[in-house]
């Protein structure tokens, strides 16, 4: 083991003991080394500021809650561009899928509502699809197209059946849902005599801040919430382990070698659309349970951030959650505490400062140097701001989610024929 | 082969697009308001009725085209990133830090009029040059993706100038409903056009004619010349075309990426001063939003030329006007966008159609003139099976035989 001894110079070449340690072992190793060393940062970070909001399990629960209509949205981008076709509509499908929601839930309940979002949001999918596919228009274009026809529709739609409606609602929301779904705990652990909760609220290092994470994500979980959770993995198996989705991401990366093998390529393009506007709505249904109603606008961007959640990850489910993730998250931490917000920057001081001295390590010395100088600058920043106004404090998520991206963006891989229009027997 | 016909072919093929989706558009919104149970007919004619007598027509069309002329320049703003296969969505975030930008300073200096104004236009554009630039030069140096970034920039202008408006440019009283930045000083006003309208004979209308509209039309002549007349326009198209030829003919792609955010993002920095010089002079909690996503199905309409925009522009102020009249009507006013939804939607899905006739024609008008000299080649060779010459040919097996046989 000659290597241990060597400069950090040639340690890409050879892999020392302790290089192998944490990058040896494969993916798995080295996201589980990632996982404690966010954990370890972000318990570092709660105990030097001392915001308690940083790690606590209602941060983590709000975090859950606004992640999951992005992650749901991801989803359905993951299927219409893994099959080639991109989907700048995921916001108007959404769109549809809320008032669909609202629409069937005041008359018939919840599951009434999970159905009326899902095809709402699958109508929007079959106009993407139909204008896509069929006619053969710019991705884009339809998407936009698609995005100022659902807002008005669903205005159009109100305006028609919820003005003057006995059961309350007007021109931009609807009545009341008339039932909640159900939600669950994990018994003993985080609800009964509640384990984790008593856990977190000791404040010790690493664990209260784990105890915090794991009720956050097992106390009163929604039942779309866990529909949507489970979705991640089984949209893994679908694209990556069925013939199905073998050959749904074939129409995405080479759609003219797909049809000479005798995949359905336009059919294939047709259900990838049709899974997507769909999830895209099911992201809808679950922001009017959170509201348990529909308002106009509660989309919010949500559809253009899943969007960026799924190019975040890569085009992968376990990605595109990372990214959903990371925004819930930094949406809920502004949400619940605005000191804590300040918190963040500390956060970011230490991640850049170890970014820096990577960066020195392989030296490169300029991206150091200028990792150092953003690093001082943050920490400068938590040491000097104790609350940041409402207005900055509102794009937390998206600034957040503009720097990691711009930090770890280039080894990014969309399907090879993503956006282009295929067209059988034209190349 | 002969050029007449062929030309009437191409303009037929052109306009069929456009005159189809409006056609298939008014049919859609036609069937949507008989459903909600009123006449189409009678709410069509709501919406082109531009008022009884002379004055209250100039009035709508001096209405129509304030609001034709911001929308002109966020259509033109998207279609310069288009042309480069840049997506800018960010416009809209663009022009409202632009627009708050130019309020500020505007309002804070005192200079003669044409140099204030000069002052506020310079200031806009640059803010939402900078604001752009930041799109392209994450694009460039991190390859972030020009669409996510600029949706993130959007939320975080819409923040931000909510933050200066509310903090540090906070110009309205402490206890006012609506806040707005200081005023701008009347030496910062655009002035108006009705002097022109009332010189040419027309009654004075109740609103002002924006003088932007000029420096509108300025800067759509400006970008039609520096698109289609020069060097910079032609590395623009090409690399839009084909980024790959474009870098092998020695276009510099990412200095293209940086140049053509720019000068999108200086165009979108103008959206917002028609209203902001012509009307409100104060940046505030009611600024006109959302004009950055209409700019996009407008650029999209008028297929990224700038004659087509200014078309496109003047179609959605004309329809944005009926909202008004229709809601007096008892319809929602909410017809308005479904029909732009649907317009959009329909006239690109017309412009594909129309496109592969224009090529199904082309290939038939190829191939019937690339058929003569072949056919006799192969009939004389003698070997090949006559059925491979009349193909396409409705007359069938016999005929072309003898035609064969004639021609040989």
């Amino acid at each position: 083991m000659s290597s241990v001894a060597t400069s950090p110079g040639t340690a890409r070449s050879g892999r020392g003991q302790f290089t192998e340690l944490f990058t040896g072992g494969g993916r798995s190793r080295r996201l589980l080394w990632l996982f404690v060393g966010v954990v370890v940062l972000f318990s570092v970070a709660r105990v030097l500021s001392g915001q308690e909001a940083l790690t606590s399990s209602s941060t983590f629960s709000a975090a859950l809650l606004l992640a999951v209509p992005i992650g749901l949205a991801a989803l359905g981008g993951l299927f219409s561009e893994r099959a080639g076709v991109v989907n700048i509509g995921l916001e108007g499908m959404m769109i549809l899928g809320t008032w669909g929601a609202g629409w069937a839930g005041y008359q018939w309940g919840w599951g009434a509502a999970v159905l009326a979002g899902l095809l709402f949001g699958a109508v929007g999918g079959l106009l993407h699809a139909v204008a896509t596919v069929t006619f053969g228009v710019d991705h884009v274009v339809s998407g936009v197209a698609i995005n100022i026809l659902a807002a008005g529709v669903v205005r159009f739609l109100s305006e028609l059946l919820y003005v003057d409606n006995a059961a309350g609602g007007g021109a931009a929301q609807s009545p009341a849902l008339s039932n909640r779904p159900p939600d669950f705990s994990l018994p003993v652990l985080s609800s009964g005599p509640d384990l984790l909760g008593d856990l977190e609220s000791q404040h010790w290092f690493l664990i209260s801040d784990l105890a915090g994470l794991l009720r956050g994500l097992t106390h009163e979980v929604g039942v779309l919430t866990l529909i949507a959770v489970l979705l991640i993995p089984a949209s893994y198996l679908v694209l990556w382990r069925t013939a199905f989705g073998l050959r749904l991401r074939s129409c995405g990366e080479n759609p003219a070698a797909a049809d000479s093998l005798g995949v359905p390529v336009y059919r294939l393009k047709y259900i990838a659309v049709l899974i997507s506007g769909g999830l895209a709505g099911l992201g809808g249904v679950f922001l009017v349970f959170v509201a348990n109603i529909y308002r106009e606008g509660q989309t919010g961007g949500r559809g253009f951030i899943g969007l960026a959640a799924l190019i975040f990850g890569n085009w992968r489910p376990g990605g595109l959650a990372a990214g959903a993730g990371l925004f819930g998250f930094a949406d809920a931490l502004q949400l619940r505490s605005r000191t804590a917000v300040v918190a963040l920057l500390l956060l970011v001081a230490l991640l850049l400062a170890a970014l820096a001295v990577g960066q020195a390590v392989q030296r490169r010395i300029v991206s150091a140097v200028i990792a150092a100088v953003f690093a001082a600058a943050s920490l400068v920043g938590f040491l000097l701001i104790d609350t940041l106004p409402p207005g900055i404090v509102f794009f937390t998520p998206h600034l957040t989610t503009l720097l990691v991206l711009s930090l770890a963006s280039q080894r990014l891989r969309m399907p090879a024929a993503d956006g282009l229009v295929y067209r059988r027997g034209e190349q | 082969m002969n050029g007449r016909p062929g030309l009437l072919r191409r303009i037929g093929l052109a306009l069929l697009g456009p005159v189809l989706a409006i056609v298939v558009a008014l049919v859609i919104s036609a069937i949507v308001i008989a459903l909600i149970g009123e006449d189409p007919i009678a709410a069509f004619q709501v919406m082109v009725d531009l008022g009884d007598t002379p004055s209250q027509q100039i009035q709508s069309i001096v209405v129509i085209l304030n609001r034709a002329v911001p929308l002109f320049l966020a259509g033109l703003a998207v279609s310069v990133a288009f042309r480069m296969g840049l997506f800018n969505i960010g416009v809209e975030g663009q022009y409202r830090m632009a627009a708050i930008a130019a309020a500020a300073v505007g309002a804070a200096v005192a200079l003669p009029a044409p140099l204030h104004v000069l002052l506020i236009i310079a200031v806009a554009v640059v803010v939402g040059a900078l604001w752009a630039g930041i799109v392209g030069l994450l694009k460039v140096t991190r390859g972030v993706s020009e669409v996510i970034s600029s949706i993130m920039l959007n939320f975080i202008a819409l923040g931000t100038a909510s933050f200066l408006l509310t903090g540090p440019l906070r110009g309205s009283g402490e206890g006012a409903s609506i806040v707005t930045t200081k005023p701008i000083p009347e030496s910062g006003w655009f002035p108006g056009l009705n002097g022109l309208l009332t010189g040419l004979g027309l009654a004075e209308p109740r609103t002002e004619l924006y003088g932007f509209l000029i420096v509108a039309v300025v800067v759509g002549v400006a970008i039609a010349v520096l698109i289609k007349r020069t060097r910079f326009g032609f590395d623009l198209r090409a690399s839009g075309l084909s980024p790959s030829a474009a870098t092998a003919s020695g276009v510099n792609a990412r200095g293209m990426v940086i140049k053509t955010m720019l000068l999108s993002g200086a165009i979108a920095g103008l959206i917002g001063l028609p209203d902001l010089l012509g009307d409100t002079h104060e940046f505030g909690t009611q600024f006109t939003g959302g004009l950055g996503f209409l700019g996009i199905a407008v650029a999209l309409l008028g297929r990224n030329t700038p004659v087509g925009i200014a078309l496109a522009a003047l179609l959605f102020a004309f329809l944005d006007r009926a909202a008004l009249p229709l809601q007096f009507a008892d319809i929602p006013s909410s017809v308005v966008t479904i029909i732009q939804g649907t317009i959009v939607l329909t006239v690109v899905i017309a412009n594909e159609v129309a496109r592969r006739l224009a090529v199904r024609t082309a290939e038939r008008a190829g191939s019937a003139a690339a058929a003569p000299p072949t056919e006799p080649g192969e009939g004389g060779g003698g070997g090949t099976p006559p059925s491979d010459g009349p193909t396409g040919h409705p007359t069938g097996h016999g005929r072309s035989d003898d035609r064969q046989g004639a021609q040989a």
